[in-house]
């Protein structure tokens, strides 16, 4: 290994290094604060590496990772949806009972999973830093030890995580059986000099394809969703939507792009089949929610649904133009969806989660700024402009109307339609008038940190909404790096 | 450069008012009033000038006198293009005179959160105004959701007992039409971009674009969807007498005089120009639509005993005449149109301030529990039944010759459904006539006397008389300003000729 190839993996080392740091931080002295700002501190020294890695790229650091602009990017990303995610952490857990100076340890160790899979051009990276995102979540998810909702979800995401990463692992040997490769670009040079379809191959594939189905909750593997989303502690569920996800789907896609995956029309199919059963079951199923968490739940199963959209369509179009359309979703996913589970946080407290729909009533008059701020998010969930939704949909319109997917098309039509009407349902219970006396003066409440956050992102998301510009010029040279 | 100021000016009153309401309760309404003022004030200095050609405007036709053009997402080459000619100049003068007369009637009507409702309101405005200023399809999109959602708000939030209900239709039938929109306008950048090699969402450069004629009959087919939703014309009306009915009276004024108006402007605007030879060849079947929304919504206008729900079908009734007019294509026809636009804003929002000072007086809006009123309100019967008789087009008001012209230039093109049509003069003297006779006339049912209208009440009313009569009277003022528009876009579609 030779020294540029060091600096593009000082990212990931400094990560190691902060997980490190913050163990060894816990050992000396158990506190909450000192070990929200030592991980805080390692997060923000991992982004200035990426500064420092971004000379050097693209490189192959080590025959696993390929850290290029594309692999940076993400996790210029991923780092940053950690730190809002920590500011959350530390409003939500400071007042709880219990050690939880561990929770921040974990959520070190699931970003730099999250990190060594966005850069991995090999199945080993891929497999390790799956298996370290997924590990770190179940302790995440099942956190607070003494409820019982968080530790039936931890064990239902234990179970299915398990499970789909045996199909995985499944795939992968079956790929590795034909073709002798476990790089991502030697596979891609297999399957292009293959003359006609390998079945092994194509089964493999789909066997990965279902692996990853279950980590981004696409139908029909979408069953654990609403229940770890629910179970879950309110800034974890929106680590779960954002970062796992996130960083599986540039995954998905990488793979695909470099490993020819995109050669084999009948996935496609399959894929298309996945994307409209996504978008219409979570959409439908989103309307009989009465919890606010179920019901995002259901509605990022069908974002999911779009996020494929653009995805099908990199196979007929050209794929700077569908890798663009995805990078500029998940960015406006990832802003509208922290900002809606930090909300959900903000507002809950050590007794209750503030998930049931009535909690939410007549928040516009007792929260203002809150309400506002939810109501924004939701209406860039829904895709109304002045949001970076709309942009976001905007270019999966334009990648899957380049791509001639008309059905699928429809398909996201009709499941806008359906989703406005469960995003108004909240903003219409936020917004009933109560009467004054109801509103209590009430404690003067300390989430100072996740309000800045909640501000933060409320600018980004008008940012991103109404002057595009800036971020598209930063993607461009993503998508090309990826393809 | 005016231009951007119209819309910005707009935006900031909203917000002013939003954070004024801490300071002073009352402080909200006389900012949008002043906005409005300054908004006036702007829209008066861009008449003037509009003989003299402004330098943005150079290469466009001279129909067009103003402009403002900045790129804003250079990746797919769209641009912040704002133009006016004299149609969009007349749509945006109706919508200043009409926010002032939602304001007035909101003066007292709102008593709870002033500030956001003066806010939505503002905001809604804004929306209005940057939908008849874009020539950018997707700036125009851009400003067509952005009024929806403060209008949302505006029912949700401020409306009557099943406000909920109403507001959520009204999104989602709006929302899922406008999809329908974006998805033409998206496949139209596309077209744009496999001839060119440049994603252009510019109108003057799309309407030059060779388009497979299949092809752009779904595209016309996506944009008609969506306008006429919003129009609404039958089959896609439903949304709109539950949304009128549970509004609040400023939200119905903004609603019938200023919205409505914003689909027949798609239609004329985008529809026609863009794809002459679909939209030719469509044009039997949207007259039709038409003629059926006039005769089918006058006469369920008659059936109805919820006042606001019956002016929301007589708004239905008028806009058929729109869209009969625009589909007929000859300078007759389409004067017709802009003028019932003109004059069906004013009426309808005449009818529906006092339909809301009556709710606000008596608690109700069925008129089997009015009765008698004249007794007891004379000034406000005579100005319902002033603008009742101008609503079922009484010579010599605004909405007579609108129709007049309508008529006069579809009966060229299509005989028997301009007939048929015409067979609404016998409908809507009924359901005028009926407003009358049921709240006004007969015995005095409500003996909870209200007051009649205070100064406020008939400034804005006297000053809407005024606009109808001029309109009636002299109508040349506003067919000069909007004929060199129409002109140039006859002349750039004759293949819509017939």
């Amino acid at each position: 290994m030779n020294s540029n190839q060091l600096a593009a993996l000082a990212p990931i080392i400094t990560q190691s290094v902060a997980v490190l740091a913050v163990m060894l931080g816990i050992a000396i002295r158990r506190s909450f604060v000192f070990t929200c700002c030592i991980t805080a501190f390692g997060i923000i020294a991992s982004l200035l590496a990426l500064g420092f890695a971004w000379t050097e790229s693209p490189v192959h650091a080590t025959l696993l990772i390929r850290v290029d602009a594309c692999a940076l990017f993400f996790m210029a990303l991923l780092l940053p949806a950690g730190l809002a995610v920590l500011g959350f952490c530390f409003d939500y857990f400071k007042d709880r009972e219990g050690e939880n100076e561990e929770l921040l340890l974990l959520l070190l160790t699931a970003l730099l999973g999250a990190s060594v899979l966005v850069a991995s051009s090999h199945f080993a990276a891929f497999f390790l830093g799956l298996e370290t995102l997924s590990i770190s979540l179940f302790v995440l998810i099942g956190y607070p030890l003494k409820q019982t909702r968080p530790l039936e979800a931890a064990i239902k995401y234990l179970i299915l995580s398990g499970v789909s990463s045996a199909f995985l692992l499944m795939g992968m040997a079956l790929i590795y059986a034909q073709s002798g490769e476990l790089t991502f670009s030697g596979i891609g040079h297999f399957i292009a000099n293959q003359p006609a379809m390998n079945v092994m191959v194509l089964s493999g594939v789909i066997l990965i394809v279902a692996g990853l189905g279950f980590k981004l909750s696409l139908v029909p593997f979408h069953l654990w969703t609403p229940d770890v989303y629910q179970g879950a502690p309110a800034p974890i569920t929106a680590f779960i939507a954002t970062v796992s996800k996130g960083a599986v789907f540039v995954l998905l896609l990488r793979y695909f792009v470099s490993a020819q995956g995109y050669a084999y029309t009948p996935l496609m199919t399959v894929f298309s089949f996945i994307a409209v059963l996504s978008i219409l079951i979570g959409n439908l199923l989103a309307l009989l929610q009465n919890n606010v968490k179920r019901l995002l739940a259901y509605s990022s199963i069908a974002h999911m649904g779009y996020l494929l959209v653009a995805f099908i369509a990199a196979r007929s179009i050209t794929h700077t133009l569908a890798i663009e359309s995805v990078t500029f979703y998940l960015v406006a996913y990832f802003i509208t969806t922290i900002g809606a589970f930090g909300v959900v946080s903000v507002l809950s407290t050590s007794q209750t989660e503030a998930g049931d729909i009535s909690f939410y009533r007549g928040l516009f008059w007792r929260r203002p700024w809150l309400a506002a701020c939810f109501t924004l998010m939701l209406l860039s969930l829904a895709g109304i402009p002045l949001t970076a939704g709309f942009i976001g949909k905007f270019y999966i319109f334009t990648s899957a109307a380049d791509g001639r997917l008309w059905g699928l098309l429809l398909a996201i039509i009709a499941g806008s339609g359906l989703g406005l009407y469960y995003y108004l349902r909240i903003i219409v219970v936020m917004s009933i008038n109560i009467e004054a006396t109801e509103i209590q003066p009430g404690k003067p409440n300390q989430n100072r940190i996740s309000m800045a956050m909640l501000a933060v992102l409320t600018m980004l998301l008008f940012w991103f909404g109404i002057y595009p510009d800036l971020l598209i010029n930063v993607i461009q040279p993503v998508s090309h790096a990826m393809e | 450069m005016i231009l951007p100021v119209l819309i910005v000016v707009l935006c900031l009153g909203g917000f002013a008012s939003l954070l004024s309401e801490r300071s002073n309760p009352d402080a909200p309404r006389w900012i949008a009033i002043i906005t409005l003022g300054m908004e006036a004030l702007l829209v008066a200095v861009q008449y003037t000038k509009a003989d003299c050609i402004d330098i943005m405007t150079t290469g466009m036709s001279p129909a067009w006198f103003a402009g403002f053009n900045r790129p804003w997402i250079p990746r797919f080459g769209i641009g912040f293009h704002l133009a006016m000619d004299g149609v969009s100049l007349l749509l945006v003068a109706l919508t200043v005179l009409l926010g002032f007369m939602a304001v007035s009637s909101s003066w007292t009507e709102i008593k709870n959160r002033q500030g956001f409702f003066f806010f939505n309101l503002l905001t809604c405005l804004a929306g209005t105004v940057g939908v008849f200023l874009s020539v950018d399809l997707f700036l125009f999109f851009f400003f067509w959701e952005l009024m929806i959602i403060p209008m949302y708000f505006l029912i949700s939030i401020w409306g009557h007992e099943n406000k909920t209900y109403a507001a959520i239709k009204f999104v989602i039938f709006t929302q899922v039409s406008s999809l329908l929109l974006l998805l033409a306008i998206v496949v139209l950048a596309q077209i744009s971009h496999n001839q060119t090699g440049a994603y252009t969402f510019d109108y003057f450069k799309l309407q030059n674009l060779k388009i497979d004629p299949d092809v752009a009959f779904w595209l016309m087919l996506g944009f008609f969807i969506a306008f006429t939703v919003k129009l609404p014309a039958v089959p896609f009306h439903t949304w709109l007498p539950d949304a009128h009915t549970q509004a609040p009276t400023g939200g119905s004024v903004i609603l019938a005089g200023v919205m409505l108006k914003t689909g027949a402007y798609g239609l004329l605007r985008f529809v026609i120009p863009l794809f002459p030879e679909a939209a030719h060849q469509f044009a039997p079947v949207a007259m039709t639509l038409g003629a059926v929304s006039v005769l089918y919504a006058a006469m369920m206008a008659f059936s109805q005993s919820d006042l606001k729900r019956l002016i929301a079908y007589t708004s239905v009734s008028h806009m058929g005449f729109i869209l009969l007019g625009l589909f007929s294509w000859n300078l007759i026809s389409m004067q017709g149109a802009v003028i019932t636009m003109l004059a069906h804003g004013i009426s309808a929002s005449a009818l529906f301030m006092i339909a809301g000072a009556l709710q606000e007086r008596f608690h109700t809006r069925e008129m089997g529990r009015m009765g008698g009123l004249w007794s007891t309100l004379p000034r406000l019967s005579a100005l319902a039944l002033f603008f009742a008789m101008a609503s079922l087009g009484l010579p010599g008001l605004g909405n007579f010759i609108g129709e007049f012209l309508v008529l006069l230039g579809a009966f060229k093109v299509n005989v028997l459904l301009t007939s048929v049509t015409a067979l609404v003069l016998v409908l809507s003297p009924i359901y005028s006539l009926i407003i009358i006779q049921k709240a006004f006339h007969g015995p005095l049912q409500n003996q909870s006397f209200g007051s009649d209208f205070n100064r406020r009440e008939l400034a804005a009313l006297g000053l809407l008389v005024l606009a109808t009569a001029w309109l009636g009277l002299g109508p040349q003022t506003a067919l000069n300003v909007s004929a060199p528009a129409l002109k140039q876009l006859m002349q750039d579609n004759v293949a819509m000729e017939p």
